[in-house]
């Protein structure tokens, strides 16, 4: 369990190393524990990340274990997607839903082994697990605290992790899962991440995360590996056009007016929807969406111009509001200028001129624009080494 | 429909489900009741606990019975008679008092409580009558409110104006608020107060001073006009006798022993159910008389939504009722009552606090030490259910909460104990007279009638579970988040009692829902 009531942000088992190497001290709070907004520079970090290797500690991601006999079928029920086809040892992302059929979370799910799994998720949700397993046999226990996790993403995060000694590790599949002999204990290596990129993701007990980072930082010297915070993470996110729970939409749980919260078609998630697998929570709501139409549309927008289009509303041709963007950022390496955006619907046809309504201030004075956004159909930023097997050596 | 071999199936031959049954195959409907007893009725059971002694096995008066409900159905041309009608209730406090209410008058209370009386019951009986009209028809649908439930809603708010200004204001002061209080409001003698705060809490896990408490003795009130109860000839289960006739007579078909194992779905709808002994029978349609957590437990939470399983989950379904069944030697003497009246409705209570005690130990899980019971020895009046010169005792008692702490194993003796005590001190020697004894707890009333947590109605008849949440969001007109299968039971609105209306107007929505398919 993660201690709540403790009134100073923790440190996570990585504490000594992170705080050594943040220069710039900056923190936030990420469910309880302190985490850097940037060691020392967030551009130099976001270079990283996309150059060479960027190393991001996720250890507040909220984790759960899932196991028993009815635990497939109990995830099954939980998530939208038909979790059957994540085989032992893969790894799937999946969402969830209330009754109403609008999303709680989304994360990744771990089948560690047969039965047995792990649930990553950006917010607690032990109460909803724990009422979607009444009348199941299967036990659900929150192991936040006790595992430690580094994600390790870039081009060179291979070679890093091979020079640290994982051997073989070119041949693990995206999404797939490898375990390895350290420091006296072992080591998860997942090939996934939050960049869009090659990179992985190691998952470690807490006795061992001093170990871990000392060895990767030594090992990936030669392959430029550095630390990155939470802002170069986010921006890195954005130009994967990955959403991010309460900021594209707010956890329905968490919503208080009615209609704020959103489903998945709405958050433009349809492919992970599957009706066909039986049924799960919000299956009948989400039916009557499908049938009578959906309230929003989401839409990856590129906006002319490289002022980011942050908070911005987005108009029609009319110059009527039409919707808004929930994250948005100049991508340097795509080279777009990127906003996610939530649309009232029927707005956002390929027909549809919209324009994002842009303020920028400079040294006070402030400048409106309105610039013309494209619907960007297809991933934004996409290497091919994302998706090789082997993973290339750089 | 399809051409499966029945139209619609019907788990349970209790009451409501032969009720719905009935109106089912009188639409032509084909129909198969399955039943995992015997016999058909439920709770309108007669059981012969030692030898030639019979009883009625849960409810024991019949005062709630929907007149439409018999009338549609002939239950009296289907064999249903009364041994005895409009029964007075007699409250014995033990010590030589009594006090009786027949209709509206009193016996043994000042003048100034039979004046307050009187206008009680006339403005009670007003208020049971608008509640009555609620019950007849389907509640509107607040959330969604299409046409039909824009009207519905008309006629509610218009059935709640035709009181006047000042019923209506005083409805909407009592509705929601506890019985003692009203009681302590507008009456002197503690024996009239405790017999109302009886009426108030019988099969629920509430005190007189429980909120909503004000609803509970309306719903009791639905449709006796004023009147007292009445006991069925040959006991309850003779009404659950004719009710099965009156569905047979209908064309629907009754299965008796036939224990359903799961209600079978097919793409996330009813297809039909399986029996315990693996057989499988198809149907589009499942009513179900069953409670509302073992209709949703025969469906499995993996074809429910989660958040609907937590509703069934915390649906408020702790059973406090235990029955008594006591074979006597001969008709026992109720010092200061008229033997001629030994047949009536009797009440062992003293006043509202001492109702309201006993309610204090089932709060934590224990027995109350001195139960509240009502009390009926029918074979005064019908002489099929004692040999000659003997009697048959029944009595509700209360409070024996499910969730015994010390569990039932060690809880059985030492409640009969404190039931036989209580009558010891109404009647002076009956213990004498007892040849044989049977006590029937909440989770007897679980394995005898399926009923989960063993409470009477199904559910506590409370606000927050009853009209248009009852039993919970989301299956709270019949018809449920499975397309095709329905609640036709107690758990369904109006709820407990043996009234016949959820049947009723379960049978009328699935017909409606039919039509607009």
């Amino acid at each position: 369990m993660t201690p709540h009531d403790d009134r100073m942000l923790l440190d996570t088992p990585f504490g000594s190393r992170v705080q050594a190497a943040c220069e710039l001290r900056e923190w936030e709070p990420w469910k309880g524990y302190a985490s850097p907004i940037a060691y020392e520079d967030m551009e130099l970090e976001y270079f990283a990340v996309r150059n060479a290797t960027g190393v991001f500690d996720l250890t507040p991601m909220t984790k759960y274990r899932i196991g028993g006999p009815d635990a497939a079928a109990f995830l099954n029920r939980l998530m939208t997607r038909d979790v059957g086809k994540i085989r032992p040892g893969r790894v799937g992302y999946a969402v969830w839903c209330n009754d109403a059929g609008m999303v709680l979370d989304d994360g990744t799910l771990f089948h560690l082994s047969r039965g047995d799994y792990r649930l990553c998720a950006q917010e607690r949700c032990l109460d909803w697990l724990l009422t979607s397993a009444l009348g199941l046999d299967l036990t659900i226990v929150d192991e936040t605290a006790e595992v430690a996790a580094l994600a390790v993403q870039g081009p060179t995060s291979c070679a890093a992790l091979r020079a640290m000694g994982l051997e073989g590790l070119e041949a693990l599949r995206p999404f797939g899962l490898r375990h390895y002999p350290f420091d006296g204990g072992e080591l998860m290596v997942s090939r996934t991440g939050f960049t869009g990129d090659l990179g992985y993701e190691v998952w470690v007990a807490p006795a061992h995360a001093e170990a871990l980072w000392d060895a990767l930082f030594a090992a990936g010297r030669n392959h430029l590996i550095r630390p990155m915070g939470n802002a170069a993470l986010e921006l890195a996110r954005i130009e994967a056009g990955f959403i991010q729970a309460g900021v594209d939409f707010v956890p329905a749980e968490q919503v208080v007016r009615h209609g704020r919260a959103r489903s998945p078609f709405e958050l433009g998630l349809d492919w992970l929807v599957d009706f066909d697998k039986g049924h799960f929570t919000g299956r009948g709501a989400l039916l009557r969406e499908r049938a009578e139409g959906s309230r929003f549309r989401f839409l990856r927008l590129d906006v002319e111009g490289n002022k980011p289009a942050s908070e911005s509303f987005i108009l029609n041709k009319r110059g009527e509001t039409v919707g808004h963007a929930t994250s948005a950022a100049w991508c340097p390496s795509a080279k777009r200028n990127v906003a996610l955006a939530s649309l009232e619907m029927p707005w956002g046809r390929p027909e549809d001129e919209l324009y994002a309504e842009i303020y920028t201030s400079r040294e006070l004075r402030w400048t409106r624009v309105e610039a013309r956004c494209r619907i960007i159909d297809g991933p934004i930023w996409d290497p091919p080494r994302r998706r090789q097997t082997p993973a290339p050596n750089f | 429909m399809t051409d499966a071999a029945y139209d619609a199936l019907v788990v349970g031959a209790g009451h409501n489900g032969l009720t719905c049954a009935a109106y089912l195959a009188r639409s032509g409907r084909k129909v198969l009741v399955l039943e995992a007893g015997e016999r058909p009725g439920g709770l309108a059971a007669t059981r012969e606990f030692a030898d030639g002694f019979r009883v009625s096995a849960a409810a024991h008066l019949l005062n709630m019975l929907s007149p439409e409900v018999a009338k549609d159905l002939a239950l009296e041309r289907q064999g249903l008679a009364y041994a005895a009608r409009n029964l007075k209730t007699v409250v014995l406090p033990g010590d030589g008092r009594q006090l009786a209410i027949d209709g509206d008058r009193l016996e043994g209370a000042s003048a100034s409580d039979q004046a307050a009386f009187t206008v009680f019951q006339r403005q009670m009986q007003r208020f049971a009558k608008v509640l009555n009209r609620f019950c007849m028809r389907p509640f509107p649908r607040l959330t969604e409110r299409r046409g039909r439930d824009n009207w519905l809603l008309a006629k509610l708010a218009w059935d709640v104006r035709t009181l006047g200004k000042a019923n209506m204001r005083e409805l909407l002061r009592i509705g929601a608020i506890n019985i003692h209080d009203v009681a302590e409001e507008k009456f002197d003698s503690p024996l009239l107060k405790a017999a109302l705060g009886m009426d108030a809490v019988l099969g629920s896990h509430m005190g007189p001073r429980s909120p909503n408490t004000v609803y509970a003795y309306l719903h009791r009130h639905l449709n006796d006009g004023g009147q007292g109860p009445a006991l069925v000839r040959g006991g309850m289960g003779a009404l659950g006798d004719a009710f099965a006739a009156a569905a047979e007579a209908a064309g629907a078909t009754i299965r008796y022993g036939a224990r359903i194992s799961s209600i079978d779905l097919t793409d996330c709808r009813t297809a039909g159910v399986t029996l315990a002994d693996g057989s499988a029978i198809a149907a589009p349609v499942v009513a179900s008389n069953a409670d509302l957590k073992s209709t949703f437990r025969l469906v499995g939470p993996l074809n429910l939504d989660a958040g609907f399983v937590r509703r069934v989950h915390n649906f408020r379904a702790r059973g406090v009722t235990a029955k008594l069944h006591l074979a006597l030697d001969g008709l026992p003497e109720f010092p200061g009552l008229d033997p001629a009246d030994a047949g009536s409705r009797l009440l062992a209570a003293t006043t509202m606090d001492g109702i309201e005690g006993a309610f204090n130990h089932a709060k934590y899980g224990e027995c109350s030490p001195l139960p509240v019971m009502e009390i009926s020895i029918p074979s005064v009046h019908d002489a099929s259910l004692a040999p000659p010169g003997k009697h048959v005792l029944s009595a509700v008692a209360q409070y024996a909460p499910y969730a015994l702490k010390a569990g039932w194993q060690a809880g059985r003796e030492p409640f009969m104990r404190s039931c036989l005590e209580r009558l010891e001190a109404i009647a002076p020697g009956i213990g004498e007279q007892v040849t044989a004894a049977e006590l029937l707890t909440p989770p007897d009333l679980e394995a005898e009638f399926g009923l989960r947590g063993g409470h009477w109605h199904h559910g506590e008849i409370a606000l927050d579970q009853a009209l248009f949440t009852r039993p919970i969001p989301g299956a709270n007109h019949y018809a449920t988040p499975v397309p095709g299968l329905y609640l036709c039971g107690a758990s369904a609105h109006p709820g407990g009692g043996l009234l016949g209306l959820a049947g009723r107007n379960a049978a009328k929505t699935i017909l409606a829902g039919e039509a607009a398919s």
